[in-house]
């Protein structure tokens, strides 16, 4: 379980101090799916990276699994299960995938227990596992593996931003389909995605709506998507695609 | 049947992932003394009589064979230069492994200067996998200056992976090589070097025949104090393509010389190089981070 109590961030642009995120509280129940949704600028980003890290609060703290995880690093967080698949993977010029997935997994993976997160993602893994993650990987297929270095991981809470940027409709479909998958395998692991995407919307147990660094709404997804639903924050796939 | 203490055991996996005794063709070399051997049908070993080393020989046709020839050093002080010869006849297709390590607890400099040549026969396909490592904490520095030469006949392909994970002093590593026509050669290589240590890596790459072609492409990272140089060269004297790249991470007070070069003395030969060093983009290190490496280790990488 992970609970974010006043959690506020601000940095500097133009030699002027901006508040973006301001004051947020929330909590990750274990076995949760939340989507966290809102307008684009609305610090939705900001805040994913806030929990793994990446990003430091200047005021409030974490809580994760009943440990104040505040003044904890990156790497700390993350051997201590928090999972992050970036909106923009970076490349890894010299590197092969199947290195990264084993740094991902923390042990020497064998070719064939890589492959199989490989097509968990729907690539075709004697295509990818030698590949270097360098320029001739396109967008999509870089999101693909970043994924895939998630559920390598076998973490306890998984972030996502924006799983589904530069992934085609075909990927979309599997993309839902590792995360019910996620969730059914492991007990107790709760998965925070960042996404306008109705469809994945549409299997949040909850969903948080940011705008403006602030939580505007937040309930079941019962309660919330119909609120919502044909403005900004869900978007229909193939409307957004077309 | 083979002995071997722990640090050569340990020395032995590291540059030869060996953690048992190898199938197929072996020869094991430790301290400057061959303490095991072993041949097969297609792959015979034989010691030289001449100098010291081996010759490697594989029968025309051999397929899915291997041969391991790893050198392990534990003795400080030790100074050696061998010669292996590997040759290879028709339509083979074999994997080689050699690789040195060099465990230097002493005070006096240990030394391995393996001169290897392969006679890559027509149509035959070789796989070589090079592992240079050192290790001990002693003042002796570990030095290990290979030279690899490789001389292909029409229509065959040599794979190389060269690599020196940390640990090795100084090294000049040359490594040269002709192709005849459509023959094919691609070489991966990484280096590592930290503290005060100095690397030379030279390739120098002939292609003389009609189709034949060459990738050659450099990793490495120069940390703390070291340097490095880099000079990768194919010179092109038919109608070949050949591509060589350097891409190099510096860190701390690494500094490295990347000198790819091209010579091209036929109109239809096609050549490219590329080199790049920069520093290790903080993108990739927070990448690695939440994959659970500390912002040191990824540079061991």
């Amino acid at each position: 379980m992970l609970e974010l109590k006043n959690i506020s961030f601000s940095a500097e642009s133009d030699g002027r101090n901006v508040e973006i995120i301001r004051d947020i509280s929330l909590t990750v129940e274990d076995d949760k799916f939340i989507v966290i949704t809102g307008p684009n600028g609305g610090g939705k980003s900001t805040l994913a990276k806030l929990i793994a890290g990446i990003e430091k609060n200047t005021a409030g703290s974490f809580i994760f699994d009943g440990e104040d995880i505040t003044d904890k690093n990156i790497t700390e967080r993350a051997k201590m299960g928090i999972g992050f698949a970036f909106q923009q993977p970076v490349r890894f010029k010299g590197m092969t995938v199947v290195d990264l997935l084993r740094i991902a997994a923390g042990k020497n993976l064998s070719v064939s227990e890589a492959c199989e997160y490989l097509s968990e993602v729907g690539l075709c893994a004697k295509d990818y596992i030698d590949r270097e993650i360098n320029a001739s990987l396109s967008g999509g297929e870089l999101k693909r593996i970043e994924i895939a270095t998630v559920l390598a991981r076998n973490v306890k809470l998984a972030l996502f931003d924006e799983p589904e940027a530069g992934i085609d409709l075909w990927s979309f479909n599997n993309l839902i389909r590792i995360f019910e998958k996620m969730r059914s395998e492991c007990k107790g692991r709760s998965i925070v995605v960042i996404s306008h995407q109705e469809r994945i919307l549409n299997i949040a147990d909850e969903i948080i709506v940011i705008a403006d660094g602030k939580i505007a709404k937040k309930g079941s997804r019962e309660e919330i998507l119909p609120e919502i639903t044909g403005t900004e924050s869900a978007v229909n796939i193939c409307h957004k695609m077309a | 049947m083979v002995q071997m203490d722990a640090v050569q055991e340990r020395l032995f996996k590291e540059v030869a992932d060996l953690h048992n005794i190898p199938e197929g063709a072996y020869n094991l070399r430790a301290n400057g003394e061959s303490i095991g051997r072993n041949t097969t049908a297609n792959i015979d070993i034989q010691s030289k009589t001449d100098v010291s080393g081996i010759d490697i020989r594989i029968k025309a046709g051999t397929k899915n064979e291997s041969v391991h020839i790893p050198v392990v050093l534990s003795q400080s002080g030790l100074k050696e230069d061998i010669y292996n010869d590997f040759f290879i006849e028709e339509d083979c297709d074999v994997l080689i492994v050699a690789g040195c390590g060099i465990d230097n607890c002493g005070a006096q400099d240990s030394e391995h200067d393996g001169i290897h040549r392969f006679y890559i026969g027509k149509n035959s396909r070789v796989c070589y996998v090079e592992k240079h490592y050192g290790s001990g904490d002693g003042s002796g520095k570990r030095i290990l200056n290979p030279v690899t030469e490789v001389h292909m006949d029409e229509g065959s392909i040599m794979e190389m992976e060269m690599v020196q994970i940390k640990g090795v002093d100084s090294t000049k590593r040359t490594t040269i090589a002709d192709l005849k026509a459509d023959a094919k050669l691609v070489v991966h290589e990484r280096l590592m070097t930290h503290g005060q240590q100095q690397a030379y890596s030279i390739y120098k790459v002939d292609l003389n025949g009609d189709g034949s072609s060459a990738d050659v492409v450099s990793r490495s990272v120069a940390r703390d104090d070291s340097y490095q140089k880099l000079d990768l060269c194919v010179v092109g004297s038919a109608a070949c393509s050949g591509h060589t790249e350097c891409d190099s991470i510096i860190m701390d007070n690494g500094r490295i010389l990347a000198v790819p070069s091209l010579e091209a003395n036929n109109i239809d030969a096609a050549l490219v190089h590329e080199a790049a060093i920069g520093k290790i983009a903080g993108e990739q290190l927070i990448k690695l981070m939440t994959l659970g490496l500390t912002k040191r280790k990824p540079r061991n990488r």
